[in-house]
């Protein structure tokens, strides 16, 4: 109760900062629209759906991309932890192409695949995999041997061993490359809808880049504060669950 | 399922037999003589310990028994032949409780359980409940590793190890890493269990006095090259009270024979 008072003060105060500086006049109110204004552009970009259809297409493109990300990434990884040759082979492209920002993709998926859904698939799969990768590997590589002999004592080998013994051990890296993966997703995907328009669905990317082109800044600033939210809420939804549960098992975090 | 029936169903303790082992360990400089020439032999339902100081290779021997390390020479034969692999009828207990943090208490004891060909689900939590139940651990069924204290931890090992019904129990100093009280109190009840059970276990450590108090057996081992030296029969009656005059006096002897021992092989070194 006490902390959520807190909250709503801080924000609150940010508010009031924000109007207090558009009320001084120093600023034209195209560059720095009122609160009020932006809250107007989303209620009505809410109540004729185009924001949320706009949130929909985004959504949906990052969550499948992410999760074909993911159903490469993870097993790449273990397989990677299999071997030094794999390492040093597979884990240093993977190492190079996660250094890559991911919006370095973009050019490459257009002329391979045009305007399409699938170019922008593709950008944030790659945007996803290559984190994930590296972080199953090091998690893998970083059990401590004991489990696995542990394991083996009691009859546990090949896949089960893989799906009961190596993957659970490994999950503190794996969710943490879960959430780089996510974090270089949805820029990726981002910057992939300011940068083309793709006919088959306007993401909020392209909606904020008409803000751009129409000078409109209320809108502008509302669908970033659209997109800083969606982030919150995949960190809400997606991963506090998770490292939660590691937490509370593995006793690790602060009370 | 009741109690008397589980116990009923405990598999016949099985014989293990070392025969001949050597073992090298090669490091880019030279070649260490780890285990040279070692036989042993461990009767059904007998209590044996290897006894001896750090680097003497008893570690090593038991993970040859336990089939995670192979032996350059030899062959350690159980009751389903030659040992070549870790397998589920010589459970191993760790000087760490190697226990999973992503399972809970109960968790990790099904976890050999559920590989255990030919138990249902229900047979398997009947099983780990008995056994949580055996090392007094029931409260705490649904506690994580990281909530147990050190203690407690090497109980649900031991009733992770016991669980399955392995015709043998290897121990490689469960118990070293806890305070004295904690010691003593499983010192009880692993004889406890040992007697309830009527399993084979080989229990290795440094502390002789534990051996003396737990063993039917004691090997005594010297190191470099790891060896076998003496063989002593404990013949107190059980339980055993590890503050015993008389089996005080019994430590001491060991304690003297395995210093002449060292004396021994480091004169041979130099």
């Amino acid at each position: 109760m006490r902390r959520s008072l807190v909250v709503i003060a801080f924000f609150g105060v940010l508010l009031l900062i924000w109007q207090a500086a558009t009320a001084s006049g120093r600023w034209s109110p195209v560059l720095l629209p009122p609160p009020w204004a932006v809250a107007e552009y989303l209620w009505d970009a809410a109540r004729d759906g185009s924001l949320l259809e706009a949130t929909i297409v985004t959504v949906k493109r990052l969550l499948i991309g992410y999760v074909i990300g993911i159903v490469i990434g993870l097993p790449l990884g273990l397989l990677i932890s299999t071997s030094h040759y794999l390492e040093d082979t597979i884990g240093a492209l993977a190492l190079g192409l996660q250094t890559l920002p991911s919006v370095c993709w973009v050019p490459l998926a257009l002329l391979w695949y045009g305007q399409t859904e699938f170019a922008m698939l593709f950008v944030v799969v790659m945007g996803t995999v290559w984190s994930v990768v590296l972080a199953t590997n090091a998690g893998a590589r970083n059990i401590p041997p004991i489990y696995a002999r542990a394991a083996r004592t009691m009859g546990s080998q090949g896949i089960d061993m893989w799906t009961h013994v190596i993957l659970p051990a490994a999950l503190p890296y794996v969710v943490s490359g879960m959430k780089q993966g996510w974090a270089f997703a949805w820029r990726s995907l981002m910057a992939a809808e300011i940068f083309v328009t793709i006919l088959t669905g306007f993401g909020l990317g392209q909606i904020l880049q008409y803000g751009r082109e129409l000078n409109s800044m209320d809108q502008v600033i509302g669908v970033m504060i659209m997109i800083v939210l969606i982030g919150l809420a995949a960190d809400r939804l997606l991963f506090s669950p998770w490292e939660r549960l590691l937490h509370r098992r593995w006793g690790t975090g602060i009370k | 399922m009741s109690t008397t029936n589980l116990e009923l169903q405990a598999a016949p303790p099985a014989k293990l037999v070392v025969e001949r082992v050597s073992k090298w360990f090669r490091t880019p400089r030279a070649q260490v003589l780890a285990l040279d020439d070692i036989n042993l032999q461990v009767a059904e339902g007998e209590f044996v310990c290897l006894v001896g100081p750090s680097g003497c290779g008893k570690t090593t021997l038991l993970d040859i028994m336990a089939g995670l390390t192979k032996a350059d020479e030899g062959r350690v034969l159980s009751d389903d032949g030659v040992v070549d692999g870790p397998g589920r009828h010589r459970l191993v207990m760790f000087q760490e409780p190697a226990l999973f943090p992503w399972l809970d208490a109960f968790g990790n004891v099904m976890f050999g359980l559920k590989r255990k060909p030919g138990l249902s689900d229900n047979e398997c939590r009947d099983i780990a409940d008995y056994h949580l139940r055996l090392v007094g651990l029931e409260k705490f069924k649904h506690a994580f590793v990281h909530e147990l204290s050190g203690g407690m931890k090497q109980r649900v090992a031991l009733a992770r190890a016991l669980a399955p019904d392995p015709h043998v129990l290897l121990m490689d100093e469960p118990f070293a890493a806890l305070d004295a009280i904690t010691r003593e109190q499983l010192y009880g009840d692993i004889q406890d269990i040992w007697r309830k059970r009527k399993k084979t276990i080989v229990f290795v450590t440094h502390d002789v006095r534990e051996a003396v108090c737990l063993g039917d057996r004691v090997f005594l081992m010297s190191p470099s090259p790891g060896r076998i030296r003496e063989e002593f029969t404990i013949p107190l009656a059980r339980p055993r009270d590890i503050n015993s005059p008389e089996l005080a006096a019994i430590a001491q002897r060991i304690t003297l024979a395995l210093r002449s021992h060292l004396v021994e092989s480091r004169e041979a070194a130099e």
